[in-house]
This record gives C-alpha cells, structure tokens and sequence, in this order.
C-alpha cells in the first residue's frame, strides 16, 4: 500500500505533457530504457536541469533502477544535474580557441558575470561551464549563450553580450 | 577547380532549401539511382570511385559498406544507417559548414546510401550545440517527406526510408562509432569491444553503418557523375576533393573545398593567407586534435592520406591546426591532454588513469615543477597509453599522437621549462 503510494506521487513528478512526449519515444526503441536519453532530454527542455524527483519520476516510467539512469545523466555534460541558470554559457577551451586567446575572455566573462566555472549568476540569469571544442575554430575565441554562437570574443564583445545583466542592479 | 561539395555555398553562403537544391541537379543522382541502377551497381560504382571516410580514419567507404549482409545473407528485420554529426574533435569545423547551408546534399547522400546498403531506417546524430544545423535539417528532412524523396516507396520504387534527427546529449567519445552506437540506444557512450563490427550487429544488434557527413556529401556527385569523374578530381592518388581547414594565428583562418592531394603550403599560405605578422609557424596538427604534429619541414607534402601517414602523421579530418613560434608547444600539449583526459569514458585502465596521469606531468612542467625524470615518464606513458590494442578504442591511442610528436620535434621547450625550475624546487617532493 504504502509503495503504491510512492509510486503515484512519483509519477505525478513528471507532466502529461512530459509523458506523453516520452511515450512518442517509446515507439522508436525495442525496449524503455532505450528513451533514457531522450527522456531525460525531454524533461530537462521544459524545467533547465534534471532533479532527484525527476530522475526517481523517469527511471519509473521507463522500468530501470534509478541507479542505471544516475548513470546516463551523469555521464552526458548537455544533462544538467544541477538548476542552471535562464541561459547556460558554454565556454569553447579546446586548443584553437586557447591558441587565440581563450583563457583572457574567460577571465573577462567570469570578470563581468561575476562567476567561475559551474557556477549561476545571482539574479539566475546564466551558468557557465566549459565545453570542448564549439567548431568554430576559424572565428576562436568562442562560446555559446544559450542557442546563440558568439564568436571572435574580445572585451568589447563579451560587454555587449551580456550588457543587459551589467545594467541590472546586481553588477 | 570545380567545386562539388560546396558548389551551393558562396563565399558568404546562405541557407539554401529543396528548390535551390534541385535547381541545381539535386536529386538527380536518386533518380538516377532509383530508375536505372540496382544496390549492387551503386556498391560498385562507390568501391570504383575510391572513397575513403572523411572522418578522420581514412576508411575507404565501399569497402566498409562491402561488410553489411544483404539479400539472404541478412537475417530479417531493420537495417540502419548512420550519418555521424558529432563533429567535436578539437580543431575541426567542416561538418557544420555542409550541414548549415546545404542540409539537403547530405539527405540525398544518406538516402542512396541507404538504398545501396538496404537500410531502412537512417539517424543523424548530431551534436546537441548544433542548432542551427538541427533546425535545417529537420526543415530539409520535412520538405523531403512532402516530395516522397523519403517514407514509403521513394518515388514509387520499392525502396522506403524513414530518416531522423537525433540531438545528442555531449560527449567527444560519442563520435566513436561503437560509442555513438550506444548513445542511440540510450546508454553510457562506452565504446564497444570489437569484433562484432557494426556491420554486422550494431544499433540494438542490426547491421548498421555509420558514416562521416563529408563522406556522404560526396555519394550523390558520385552516383549521378561517376566513379572515373570522381578520381580525376584529386591531385594525388587520393580521389575526390576535401573540405580543409586552418585555425590558429594565421591571417585569414577559414575551410575551403579543395583538391585531395593539395600541398600544405598552398592551403595555409594560399587560402590561410599565412601567420599574422611577427609569427613564424612553428608547427602544425594536419586533421585536429589528435594527429601527430608536423612542421615548416613537411609544408611541401601532398594532403593525401598515405603521404601525410608515411610523415609520421595522420590526414585526420583535414582540418589544420597552427603552433606559432610564440605559442608554446607544452601548453599546446597539454590543453590537449587535459581535453582528452576529460573526455575518456573511463571504461579502459590506461585512458582512465594514464590520460590524468598525463596531464599532471604536464601541467608539472608547464606551471615550472617540473623534473628531468618527467620526461621519461612521458615516454613511456607515450608507449603504453598510446599501445593500439591496450583499450578499446582509439581515443587513448589519440590523445598520445600529438604528445609524442611534440616529444620528437619541441623536446628543447619541454626542457627549458624543467631547466627554468630552480634547484630549491627539484629537491621538493611533488605535492609538498
């Protein structure tokens, strides 16, 4: 009785919308724990990162130990299992963009956020965490806000990018 | 030169859709296909044609597709290709530019690999920072469905295929065509023991072929124009032409379609426009991150696979990357190191323990700790990290390419960085 009840209030976790979605999946894999990913995905679109309710919520639905989708989460750096902020920075390292200066712009970013690596602004705007190689080589320095490509970063770019967050209160 | 893979991208390329494409001969080479040549003829046609994968092995392509079973040999059931976007070995940035503005050359591409291969299921993986190119595809895959050129019974053939976008969730090893194989079935994207090859059981235990996006970019010239065609491009013994790029600190950093076989010299000096001013080029990786180096002595060589691999190093992905005489070659290394330590899937001892193992070494130099001993160190982590059969893939093997050749042609920076630590700091235990 008692684990029946468990379960109920797992599966409310996650949204008709969300399993409805992961279902559509379902039908493109032999058996549920072919979705992990896509799932994961799926519920990471909708709320930014992936909590220890979501993931106990999917591992359900999809029939595998929590453990076993710890697992993928985990292993995959586009899932986030921490809340991000409304926009994840990811910071290019690789070796053109290093040639060309990288280590300065994250300096300056870090400088004008007020963040290191892994870390979420104070008003929520932005995480930022590094990511290999963006293939954008031929315009390094690079990083994504977001969706967007921002490329040949220099001071005077990385200002402009994030200009609406050094004018809130907060910087 | 006649251009063929970018023959739809201008030098300020826009995105192009099904009209443009098909105004351009696109998809003549399906129908051509479809009407007048069997599976059989199209294998033949690839295998004439010498291709080799563009993805950084160098592969030839009919060869690979030769292992598949088909007709009776193949037990019933799906057939699945795959088109590897996962573009992220560092340096290299010529996927995005055929997938962004000319989706539909690599749907078409995919498709008659298909139909060769009796697949009917096709995926793109793609990396998930790619948005631009998911977004296109997608568009480009719906226009196809809408023209019958994809679903059931393309163009009132027997053939149908169903084709999707798979967004991947990160990770460099997923580019490993055992690991991406398990990344589409929902698993960590641990690399596979081989044998079996994916040939013959793959994506959830079905023949499965995966295979480059430049390396299917070029199917469809190759169908609708011939094999004898396709081999006259090159300059050398290499067939076809090539997306090569430079990045580093040269003029004008960039990606051109150029002739298989085109000097060194031409694409950096020519195309590149050569070193900023006051640099000297010191040095460079001929196709991403995880090729051995070469330097001004190798500027001559042809880029073809065999003579680039009979310098000491490999084609890669074509794609270049440049060491200036102001960078230095340690902290060059051991920004590499530290990505492909990071990137190691842990599965096999020697990448999982001897890339961070690496790493420390190096940052020990680079950050002046360092010893005289750490060199040899570095050697022999160079020997049985970089070992071909003493892990499962070739990421550990990799990661050793541009390390030991750095070894072989900068050891004089690996040793002023140990020489500049004083002798107080040579006394010290590490860690201390």
């Amino acid at each position: 009785m008692m684990e029946a009840l468990i379960q109920t209030d797992l599966a409310s976790v996650l949204t008709n919308e969300e399993t409805a979605a992961i279902d559509a999946e379902l039908e493109h894999v032999p058996y549920k724990s072919g979705a992990a990913i896509d799932a994961l995905k799926i519920v990471q679109s909708k709320r930014g990162w992936i909590s220890d309710e979501c993931l106990t919520a999917i591992s359900k639905h999809l029939e595998m130990s929590v453990d076993e989708l710890e697992g993928i989460a985990t292993f995959y750096n586009l899932i986030y299992r921490k809340p991000v902020g409304e926009k994840v920075i990811l910071f290019c390292d690789s070796v053109s963009c290093w040639i060309c200066g990288c280590e300065d712009a994250k300096e300056k970013v870090s400088k004008v956020l007020n963040i290191g690596y892994g870390e979420t602004t104070a008003d929520n705007k932005y995480t930022l965490l590094p990511v290999p190689c963006l293939g954008a080589c031929d315009r390094a320095p690079v990083m994504m806000v977001g969706d967007e490509l921002i490329t040949n970063l220099d001071d005077a770019k990385i200002e402009a990018t994030f200009s609406q967050s050094l004018l809130s209160e907060d910087y | 030169m006649e251009r063929v893979l970018t023959r739809n991208i201008a030098d300020d390329p826009i995105p192009i859709n099904l009209a443009t494409y098909e105004a351009n001969e696109g998809y003549e080479g399906l129908k051509k296909a479809l009407t007048d040549l069997s599976p059989e003829d199209c294998e033949s046609i690839v295998k004439d044609s010498k291709l080799r994968g563009r993805g950084g092995a160098g592969f030839p392509t009919g060869m690979k597709w030769s292992f598949v079973p088909k007709g009776d040999a193949c037990t019933p059931g799906h057939k699945y290709l795959v088109c590897n976007a996962d573009e992220m070995e560092p340096g290299t940035f010529k996927d995005r530019l055929l997938m962004e503005f000319d989706p539909h050359q690599l749907i078409e591409g995919m498709i008659l690999s298909a139909y060769t291969l009796g697949a009917d299921i096709a995926y793109i993986f793609i990396r998930g920072e790619y948005v631009v190119s998911i977004e296109r595809l997608r568009e480009a895959i719906a226009e196809c469905y809408e023209k019958n050129y994809l679903g059931k019974n393309i163009l009132g053939s027997e053939f149908s295929l169903e084709m999707y976008v798979h967004p991947s969730a990160g990770r460099y090893i997923c580019g490993e065509e055992t690991a991406l194989i398990n990344a589409l079935e929902g698993k960590r994207a641990n690399p596979r023991a081989k044998p079996p090859f994916p040939q013959v059981s793959g994506l959830w235990g079905r023949p499965t072929i995966v295979n480059n996006v430049e390396t299917l970019c070029n199917i469809p010239h190759i169908i609708h124009r011939g094999a004898d065609w396709f081999r006259t491009l090159g300059r050398g013994e290499d067939s076809g032409t090539k997306l090569f790029g430079v990045s580093g600190k040269v003029k004008n950093p960039g990606c051109w379609e150029l002739p298989m076989g085109t000097p060194v010299r031409e694409i950096i000096e020519d195309c590149a426009g050569g070193m900023l001013p006051g640099l000297k080029l010191k040095g460079f990786l001929p196709g991403g991150g995880s090729t051995d180096f070469l330097t001004s002595d190798h500027l001559d060589l042809a880029m073809d696979y065999n003579v680039i691999g009979a310098a000491g190093s490999r084609m890669g992905t074509g794609t270049m990357i440049i060491l200036d005489d102001q960078t230095c070659p340690v902290g060059m290394v051991l920004n590499l190191i530290r990505f492909f330590a990071q990137e190691s899937c842990g599965f096999c001892t020697p990448c999982r323990d001897g890339l961070p193992w690496t790493r420390q070494v190096l940052e020990d130099i680079y950050n002046g700790r360092g010893r005289k001993e750490d060199l040899e160190t570095l050697a022999y982590q160079v020997k049985y990290i970089g070992g071909i059969g003493n892990t499962h893939c070739a990421l550990a093997p990799g990661a050793m390419e541009p390390l030991q050749s750095a070894l072989k042609y900068f050891y004089s920076d690996f040793e002023k960085l140990i020489e500049r630590n004083s002798g107080q700091q040579q006394n010290v235990a590490r860690g201390q």
